[in-house]
């Protein structure tokens, strides 16, 4: 306990950098005045300012996503909450530890439609892990580490903390934070030691297992990346990750088989139709990587690994539930393994290996190399890989076609250096989301794989990115389509393409140099890679305009409706196998 | 679908500002059935309130629901009554009756087999005050129909384990 009673305002900020926060993503406002100013008096804490309040969110998200750390919001009450709701919702469906101050208010004013009022802990309640309305100055010291203990344990999700104005003025007591055992809410972390063994059983007489890793692993850190590892090589078996898992185990390991689900690899999804025993860890079974469920790996024992029960059986039954912290769950895997582990591989797992190296060699990801007279998104990723693969970038991505093939065409070594939009699929996420990544990371490559129409929702975070001298590379794939709306219109609606083509886009070359930053157009193949170059060796932001093949679809594809092993491997198969009737009615 | 089961659920909660509606929405928001919901402070000093839901559904999206109904962050227990052994259930409703004639005597006449309380009365009204298990008030309530039911006030079913075995 502090001696002195002090103001509400500065009991967030002493709270903010008690928990180790150094930085703030905010906007200010009437409601919220107390705390900038607050804000103003101090040197600990760092405010970035950015130019609408979603893009916050997604700048603290990148930051929680690169780090591991919580990233921090402040926004007012009214319209920037509702502008942050986006965001939110997107760090609760992809499990982003963020804490989201907003201003609210005064209390006596609550419920009375007063200038900038929103029932803010009302509309975020379904989009957050959890919420306050902060009623009374004595209970926010205890509320602020209370919201991030409930943010980063667990799975991580958002929370938010609303602050009416009078509170923020109010005298109260701070106190620094202690570990108190919460009342109600306590994560299990430790996993059930019977449920290891009957999955350790499993695993050792499996002959077609498969190892499927997700945003889980990243979530739970290094250690547990770095653990996942160590098991996928003892066990010895193939591993697929989700989107959100790329890179928890290095994609140059040779147990990888690349990405599962709607546009992951034909050997990775084949694997997960035909396994025997398939061993999801902090993977959730999302319809994206399922496909059909009732054609979803029919012939497997599943075991899962969760921290969170209400992921366990949602949409897939499995044989084997461990609910538990996924490291912790490894390192106890890894522990029994010895006892278990057969002196001879079981006898089907060659031929499994083979029927792998089968599958890999159908090279789902070729495309059309040969075109020299128009840019590939595909190869424009895989020169931008091929080129800044030793500097170690950290990649973030919007939503769309582009964010697949990055998917795809980018290895991913280790976690914390992707940063994409999983669950929520947020176009607009990208820009501002490598905001908080540059931050976090001032002397990193940062690159934001966008598409053209996604860029241009959140296109403002530039005068972000140029106040603060982010030197952020933007990798526009230009298609001048929203390219995955074409290529459903494509596939599903006998190619009405229906508002998904842009037909006014301004000139991103000028648009970067309005902002301050450096633009450049590429429309020749021949000159990419000097371009690329270009980008990597100027210091400052630059937005990279490449005109690409405006028809290119993303292959493989699973269509809505089918099943893992009714891939579509190309534009060859697309008119050979119509997309089901029942197909038509998923997103 | 033949596999539809009904489950009485009693929630522990924090009583705190939200915590209904966090229940709510989460069925709402989930597409979840209620079928009946209760909510009272039953524990003054520990600041707890007890929810009881009636709900239906499959046996996977039955233990969905319990599954998040226990990552609400106020939620302190979660018990599956119907899973979890006997247990007791319980509704009261107040049932308006407004008639004259051989209509009122014959409803007072079935409120007295149904061990139903009058406790208001016009000389041609009756309010009749019935406890029981909500199978026992729905029968009750049919009968009243033809003899001038006019409203229906019921609290939704609470519930408790039979035995020495507690929360």
């Amino acid at each position: 306990m502090s001696a002195e009673p002090i103001s509400g305002a500065d009991i967030v900020i002493k709270s903010l950098v008690d928990q180790g926060v150094d930085v703030v993503f905010g906007y200010p406002g009437g409601a919220v005045l107390p705390i900038y100013d607050s804000l103003f008096k101090q040197n600990n804490l760092r405010h970035v300012l950015v130019r609408q309040e979603g893009g916050a969110v997604h700048a603290a998200e990148g930051y929680a996503r690169s780090t591991g750390k919580v990233g921090v919001v402040l926004v007012t009450s009214g319209p920037g909450a509702t502008n942050a709701v986006t965001g939110l919702t997107d760090a609760l469906m992809d499990s982003v530890p963020v804490v989201c101050l907003t201003g609210q208010v005064p209390t006596h004013l609550i419920g009375n439609d007063a200038f900038q009022e929103a029932d803010t802990t009302g509309i975020t309640r379904p989009c957050t892990k959890h919420n306050y309305l902060v009623r009374d100055v004595n209970d926010l010291a205890r509320v602020m580490h209370e919201a991030f203990y409930i943010a980063k344990s667990g799975r991580p999700g958002p929370v938010v903390i609303d602050l009416p104005k009078d509170v923020l003025f109010a005298l109260g007591p701070y106190s620094e934070p202690v570990h108190v055992e919460h009342k109600s809410y306590r994560p299990q972390t430790k996993p059930d030691a019977k449920r290891i063994d009957e999955a350790l059983a499993l695993i050792a007489k499996a002959e077609r297992p498969l190892i499927y890793g997700g945003g889980g692993l990243i979530n739970s850190g290094p250690e547990a990346c770095a653990r996942f590892t160590e098991f996928v090589r003892l066990v010895d078996a193939p591993c697929t990750l989700t989107l959100m898992g790329l890179g928890a185990l290095p994609a140059s390991d040779p147990h990888f088989l690349g990405m599962v689900g709607m546009h992951g690899t034909y050997e990775a999804n084949n694997a997960m139709h035909d396994c025997d025993v398939m061993i999801a860890v902090g993977s959730r079974f999302d319809d994206r990587v399922t496909g059909r469920l009732n054609a979803f790996s029919p012939n497997s024992k599943k075991i899962h690994i969760d921290i969170d029960p209400s992921s366990i059986n949602k949409n897939v039954r499995v044989d084997v539930p461990i609910i538990g912290d996924c490291g912790q769950a490894l390192a106890a895997l890894i522990a029994g393994w010895a006892k278990v582990a057969p002196k001879r591989p079981p006898a089907g797992r060659a031929r499994w290996w083979g029927r792998i190296e089968e599958w890999q060699s159908r090279d789902c990801l070729r495309y059309d190399r040969g075109r020299k007279d128009v840019i590939k998104p595909q190869y424009a990723l895989e020169r931008l890989y091929a080129l800044t693969k030793d500097r170690d970038p950290f990649i973030t991505t919007e939503v769309g076609q582009h964010q697949m093939w990055a998917a795809q065409f980018f290895k991913f070594e280790k976690p914390y250096h992707w940063m994409t939009s999983g669950g929520l699929g947020t176009m607009g996420y990208g820009l501002p989301a490598a905001v908080g990544v540059q931050v976090a990371h001032p002397d990193a490559l940062v690159i934001d794989i966008a598409g053209e129409a996604s860029i241009l929702m959140n296109i403002q975070e530039m005068s972000t990115i140029c106040q603060y001298r982010l030197p952020v590379k933007a990798f526009i794939l230009n298609n001048q389509y929203m390219g995955m709306v074409r290529q459903w219109q494509e596939l599903l609606h006998g190619g009405r393409y229906s508002e998904s083509y842009t037909a006014a886009l301004p000139d991103f070359v000028k648009l970067a140099e309005a902002f301050g930053a450096k633009g450049m157009r590429v429309t020749d193949p021949a000159k990419l890679d000097d371009a690329i170059r270009f980008m990597l060796d100027t210091p400052g932001a630059v937005v990279m305009d490449i005109a690409v093949d405006e028809l290119e679809n993303c292959f493989p594809m699973i269509p809505s409706g089918a099943a893992h092993n009714e891939m579509l491997l190309g534009p060859e198969d697309e008119a050979k196998k119509p997309v089901s009737e029942e197909g038509m009615v998923l997103v | 679908m033949a596999d539809i089961e009904r489950h009485t659920i009693a929630v522990l909660v924090d009583n705190e500002p939200g915590i209904l509606a966090r229940v709510v929405g989460l069925f709402s928001g989930r597409g979840y059935n209620i079928d009946s919901l209760t909510v009272a402070e039953v524990d003054r000093a520990n600041n707890l309130s007890r929810i009881t839901v009636v709900t239906s559904g499959t046996p996977m999206i039955i233990e969905q629901i319990k599954a998040q109904l226990s990552r609400l962050v106020p939620v302190r227990k979660v018990h599956d009554l119907t899973d979890e052994g006997p247990h007791v259930e319980r509704e009261l409703a107040l049932i308006k009756v407004v008639g004259k004639g051989e209509h009122r005597i014959e409803s007072l006449r079935l409120a007295d087999v149904f061990r139903a309380r009058v406790i208001d009365s016009t000389t041609e009204s009756f309010v009749f005050e019935m406890t029981g298990s909500s199978e026992k008030l729905n029968a009750f309530i049919t009968l009243m129909e033809p003899l001038g039911l006019v409203e229906v006030s019921r609290t939704g079913a609470v519930a408790i384990a039979r035995g020495v075995g507690q929360f």
